[in-house]
């Protein structure tokens, strides 16, 4: 067995948060792609444009200069408002942005601009027949999205959405560089302390591989409910 | 007009971030991104052909390994991969008595392997995707034509796997260019390593973040239309007919 040198449970400690910070932004960047998949699908000028916007914006800049931009700026900018309510109202209220909320917050804020672009591909991939009779039935909006858009555009939207998972997973590595402390940083700390980089980085790598290998078995199941009555494909 | 370019002279006066002097740290800082990516770009490309070809041969023993390659590089983060090869090669047995030491001393070099074997392993992929998707009747023409496996590749299979693998290769290469920002980790002075400097410096984020947000987005786009010409002149042939 490989000695951890006592940095073991540190980085199951570290796992645990990787973990968390992207099961969390990943619900948050799917709340944010169907909002925005929503807005680029509406007939409103301004929310097409808006949506557009957002998804260009952003997946055309690096995650971790977003990153920094959210996370150190997010700071000053909470502290600019904040000011600005006491010069104004007298209201005086200090915000202290949590390093992983704000991981989470950025990382839901990039991916859903990811997950918008999937979801809007999925919900145009529904047969506007089925959309019509079950405006025939007299389905109301929300039971129309519940019962027939939703589950028939997740049949479309589930590759793309392993995949937009699969980079999130990799890209909560970046929170190390911000100063969170997921198993990178710690398998880094580690590394620096020790000068023994593969005893540390090495087994970080297997567990990213593990979560990935198990989330494509569990998407694989997904695919397999959402695909029923289509057939093999 | 001449008001607005009075504005905007005092407007710059007034600066004290985008002086000459940060806006030289920038431009150094785009050298340094622009090499570190197309380097790797380049070397990952060359790479990957025979790659390619390797894992959509019939043949376990080469098929296999080079599965296992994309899979642990594709499955894991980049920055894992730059610590692993930054931190790791200091630590080889006896390697700073070599002249490999005067290479890999500086960050640049183990920076620029973390890249290339991530943007190979990836491209890898999208090669194999595109020669798994010749269509088979070119391939039995092919055959009935007597060429060779090597010429078949030469001349029928990969000129077409290039063409479809185009639009997933602009992807790459954009998704590349994101990633490179990763350097600035490992002390390298790219574009996002200058934005750390300005920042750090005036303690302005708004300022130095934007800056370089805008720069990487300028580079994106263009990238993006150079596919899009090159789609347009290459893919020409399976467009719709009117």
């Amino acid at each position: 067995m490989i000695d951890l040198q006592g940095y073991g449970p540190r980085l199951l400690q570290g796992a645990w948060v990787t973990i968390e910070l992207g099961l969390l932004s990943l619900l948050l960047s799917i709340i944010l792609g169907l909002l925005t998949a929503t807005a680029k699908m509406s007939r409103s000028w301004i929310a097409h444009r808006l949506g557009t916007l957002y998804t260009t914006l952003i997946r055309g800049v690096p995650d971790l200069v977003l990153m920094m931009l959210l996370f150190f700026g997010g700071q000053i900018g909470v502290n600019m408002i904040t000011d600005w309510l006491y010069y104004q109202f007298d209201i005086d209220i200090f915000i202290n942005i949590n390093e992983f909320v704000a991981g989470v917050v950025t990382i839901g804020l990039i991916f859903g601009a990811y997950m918008g672009e999937t979801f809007r591909g999925a919900f145009l991939a529904v047969d506007s027949g089925q959309i019509e009779a079950a405006r025939a039935y007299g389905m109301s909006e929300s039971l129309m999205f519940r019962r027939i858009r939703f589950p028939q555009m997740m049949r479309h939207a589930l590759p793309g959405l392993s995949n937009n998972w699969m980079v999130l997973l990799k890209t909560t590595a970046l929170v190390s560089v911000i100063g969170l402390t997921d198993m990178v940083r710690v398998a880094e700390e580690a590394t620096k302390a020790t000068h023994e980089p593969f005893t540390f980085l090495i087994p970080v790598a297997v567990i990213y591989l593990l979560i990935a290998s198990v989330s494509e078995w569990g998407f694989a199941r997904l695919q397999k409910r959402y695909n029923v009555g289509f057939g093999e494909s | 007009m001449e008001q607005l370019n009075a504005w905007f002279t005092r407007l710059l006066a007034d600066n004290e971030i985008f002086t000459a002097q940060t806006i030289g740290y920038y431009a150094h800082g785009l050298a340094n991104t622009a090499q570190l990516v197309l380097l790797s770009l380049l070397i990952g490309l060359m790479l990957a052909v025979p790659l390619a070809i390797g894992r959509s041969s019939p043949r376990p023993w080469l098929k296999w390994p080079i599965f296992l390659y994309t899979y642990v590089f594709r499955g894991t983060p980049l920055l894992i991969q730059l610590y692993i090869i930054y931190y790791g090669v200091v630590f080889v047995e006896g390697i700073q008595d070599t002249w490999l030491w005067l290479i890999l001393e500086k960050p640049f070099y183990p920076a620029l392997i973390a890249f290339t074997l991530n943007t190979a392993a990836y491209t890898t992929e999208i090669f194999r995707g595109a020669i798994k998707a010749t269509p088979r009747g070119e391939i039995e023409a092919a055959r009935a034509y007597g060429m060779s496996r090597a010429k078949m590749l030469r001349r029928i299979v990969l000129p077409s796997a290039f063409r479809r693998a185009l639009p997933a290769y602009g992807n790459e290469v954009i998704f590349m260019l994101h990633a490179s920002a990763i350097a600035s980790v490992v002390t390298i002075m790219d574009l996002t390593g200058a934005a750390r400097f300005v920042y750090a410096r005036f303690y302005a984020p708004f300022d130095a973040f934007l800056f370089v947000a805008a720069i990487y987005l300028c580079l994106t786009f263009g990238i993006l239309y150079l596919f899009r010409y090159l789609e347009k002149r290459l893919l020409a042939h399976l467009k719709p007919q009117t």
